[in-house]
């Protein structure tokens, strides 16, 4: 093997400071010669440990191995019969813990770039179009009813069409794609590739409804009286969480999920050619760590912040955000204040925000999460100025259905209880997956659950509960 | 395809009455409700409160003032065009308790808000009085729906130009200092709905009010609609409209409305430059 081989290809990549002020994807795609000498890196393993760290089971080697041959279309059928949303998968999975974290490679040098693999291949195929839809089985006269069309219900939505279901998707938005719509930004995963995974779909006989919201305009019961056989709940996490400190409703603290949700689903960055406005902080402060606080941050420097400061209680190493963002968002030039905790928002006599009191933190024994426990050092308070501050501290399970369903078990925390392997909930013919189950998490893990909620489904419609 | 089937214009073009072809939302739909409506691709999620549905028909019907582009863009709809999105029926429905002396006061377009509740209350036995009032005669709505809605009705105008002059508060103490009202609702401009609800807790008399904060899904998930009710941070989507106006903080609602107060009104400007360009 030759010593170029070994060397895992860079990503090539639009300059951060170029970058930082545009909405454009920021990693622009490996070339077909760039792709072909990264899957020649694979050592086509007879067991291939980076399979066991796919949520979703893709033959990893086997793709990567019609790459090296220049075989692209065969590439993203072999992802296609374990993965419906590549393109995505490609973009926004933390690779470095799944797969690639598991390759060989890895040990003494780079992994081989599985998830830039990935991304080559969907996004070859959305480009040149020489794939065959998948076929659909004969119909089965069964309905199955969504509820949610992010990563999950997307997912439960392909795997069921196949097998000849029935399958009708609810969306409580006008658009379709749950968070990979409202929530993912537009440089980091381009809205048309979204747009495409629904299309093809709905090409496979998927009915969409937006503007659905189930425990609103119907109820889940209503939907079994109507003749639907199964009902999926993918509905998300959903209730944003705030810190419940002083201050927080003066103007300019807004939830992660209302900035990016003005920035992405109503494109408010294109503001006043589309009508919904966003704040224009000029001095933006991001309370947070994880891959929602990253997103926020590089939206407000796009926004044209003159300085975004990111406030996380611990250290850098604890941040749960994947590894490519906090150093995209580092090369941006985000500031990062690490061990600070906001203690309260300080305001003008108009109500507007104008900077956040902070304690510093110092790190004592890992606590339950298995992290170092932030503890306050007393007297350290100081004051990040800002006019804008984004709140992107996790979510909680949004009740708005599940009050609506009475007899669907949840736990002490409001999640709906589910089976991990099946997906099955305590209501008869209801399955649910997602973060309405585990929490907020990864958009592999909730199509995972989609995927296994999926065989499930198909099991009951075939045989019974 | 949400179709408008009637429109008709109120309070001279100012405020606007739209028949929405809705079965789904009409069907659950019950008084106290809203829903979030989007005019085309580019527009803005307006909340807005019904004043009327019709589960026959499969229709709901919606009152507004014009004061902003989004709500101009409306404006410009007309009988057969369509809204490309209706959500809803979005928040808590009115909780009605039957037999009680209700005073309903309304001011402005919050009158077809009002009106729903009026008529639930008269149907549910209590003996409703209402207060209309409007800045003048030309801006008061809804007067013969509310006037069959009520056992009483009075109708204040700000300039005298009808009914009698000044504020619906002071028709409103004159109720009070009478004695007997077990419970107030008030709904309109936010420091009509605040001075009501000042003068009702120094007489001790429940009152509810209905609120429209700024929101983008009406469902719980942005958290920009917060509201202090009590001390308490509830959000007006889910936990509301609805509130007791004893325990709102009414200021800070007011501050939290102009929060995108700039930004309208230079798009509301620029929307109507266009419109008297293409003219």
């Amino acid at each position: 093997m030759s010593v170029q081989q070994k060397t895992r290809q860079a990503m090539p990549e639009q300059p951060p400071l170029v970058r930082a002020r545009n909405f454009e994807e920021v990693p622009l795609g490996y070339t077909p010669e760039m792709a072909m000498t990264e899957a020649s890196r694979c050592l086509q393993c007879k067991s291939p440990a980076c399979i066991q760290g796919c949520p979703v089971g893709v033959n990893i080697p086997g793709f990567i191995k019609h790459i090296a041959d220049g075989a692209f279309d065969k590439a993203i059928g072999t992802i296609w019969e374990r993965n419906s949303l590549p393109a995505v998968c490609g973009r926004v999975c933390p690779q470095e813990i799944q797969c690639e974290g598991n390759c060989v490679l890895g040990r003494k040098a780079e992994p081989v770039a599985i998830g830039n693999l990935e991304r080559f291949a969907a996004d070859w195929d959305r480009k040149h179009h020489v794939c065959e839809l998948p076929t659909c089985a004969s119909a089965t006269g069964k309905k199955v009813a969504i509820v949610g069309s992010g990563p999950s219900g997307l997912t439960v939505a392909g795997d069921l069409i196949l097998k000849g279901h029935e399958v009708a998707l609810f969306e409580a938005f006008h658009k379709p794609g749950g968070v990979l719509i409202y929530g993912i930004p537009e440089f980091r995963l381009p809205k048309d590739i979204v747009a495409a995974e629904v299309a093809c779909l709905e090409a496979q006989g998927v009915r969409l409804e937006c503007d659905v919201v189930v425990g609103r305009t119907i109820t889940v019961d209503e939907l079994f009286a109507q003749g639907f056989d199964a009902v999926y709940l993918g509905v998300g996490a959903g209730l944003p969480a705030f810190m419940r400190i002083p201050g927080e409703n003066l103007t300019g603290v807004l939830s992660a999920n209302e900035y990016l949700t003005r920035a992405n689903l109503m494109k408010a960055y294109r503001y006043p050619e589309v009508d919904t406005p966003i704040p224009q902080g000029r001095q933006v402060a991001v309370l947070g760590g994880g891959n929602v606080a990253m997103d926020s941050a590089r939206t407000a420097m796009r926004m044209g912040a003159d300085k975004v400061s990111l406030i996380y209680r611990r250290s850098r190493a604890e941040m749960p955000a994947r590894s490519a963002e906090i150093h995209h968002a580092e090369e941006e030039g985000l500031h990062f204040e690490i061990l600070a905790n906001p203690v309260r928002y300080l305001g003008n006599d108009k109500g507007q925000l104008t900077g956040i009191e902070c304690v510093r933190m110092e790190l004592g024994e890992p606590d339950a999460s298995g992290r170092r426990r932030p503890m306050e050092i007393s007297g350290s308070e100081f004051v990040v100025k800002c006019d804008l501050a984004i709140v992107a501290i996790g979510s909680g399970a949004n009740p708005l259905l599940t009050r609506s369903t009475p007899d669907l078990p949840l736990n002490k925390r409001g999640y709906v209880m589910a089976n991990p392997e099946t997906g099955k909930t305590g209501k008869k013919g209801v399955w649910a997956g997602g973060d309405i189950v585990t929490g907020a998490a990864t958009v592999i893990l909730a199509m995972g659950a989609g995927r296994k909620a999926a065989d499930s489904i198909h099991e009951y419609l075939t045989w019974g509960w | 395809m949400f179709t408008i089937v009637k429109r008709e214009e109120m309070a001279g073009g100012t405020v606007i009455l739209n028949e929405i072809t809705a079965p789904r939302i009409a069907a659950r739909a019950r008084p106290g409700q809203f829903l979030i409506l989007k005019a085309n691709e580019n527009g803005e999620r307006i909340p807005l409160t019904m004043a009327e549905t019709n589960p026959e028909k499969g229709t709901v019907t919606v009152i507004y003032m014009v004061v902003g582009k989004s709500t101009e863009i409306f404006k410009r709809l007309k009988e057969g065009d369509a809204y490309q999105d209706v959500i809803g029926p979005l928040g808590q429905p009115t909780h009605i308790e039957p037999g009680k002396n209700v005073v309903c006061v309304g001011g402005g377009t919050g009158v077809a808000v009002l009106h729903p509740i009026a008529r639930g209350m008269k149907k549910a036995n209590c003996d409703v009085t209402s207060i209309i009032g409007a800045r003048n005669q030309d801006l008061l709505i809804l007067e013969d729906k509310m006037r069959l809605a009520s056992s009483n009705l009075h109708v204040c105008t700000d300039d005298g130009s009808y009914g009698r002059k000044g504020f619906v508060t002071e028709v409103l103490k004159e109720k009070l200092d009478a004695g007997g009202v077990d419970q107030v609702v008030a709904i309109g401009p936010v420091p009509m709905m605040k001075f009501v609800s000042l003068m009702t807790k120094e007489y001790g008399v429940p009152t509810m009010v209905s609120l429209n904060p700024i929101m983008i899904d009406g469902t719980g998930m942005c958290g920009g609609c917060r509201v202090t009710v009590g001390g308490e941070t509830k959000f007006g989507c889910v936990d509301g409209p609805e509130f007791d106006g004893h325990l709102v903080d009414f200021d800070e609602l007011m501050l939290r409305l102009r929060a995108y107060a700039e930004q309208e009104r230079r798009s509301h400007e620029r929307c109507k430059l266009e419109a008297e360009g293409a003219a």
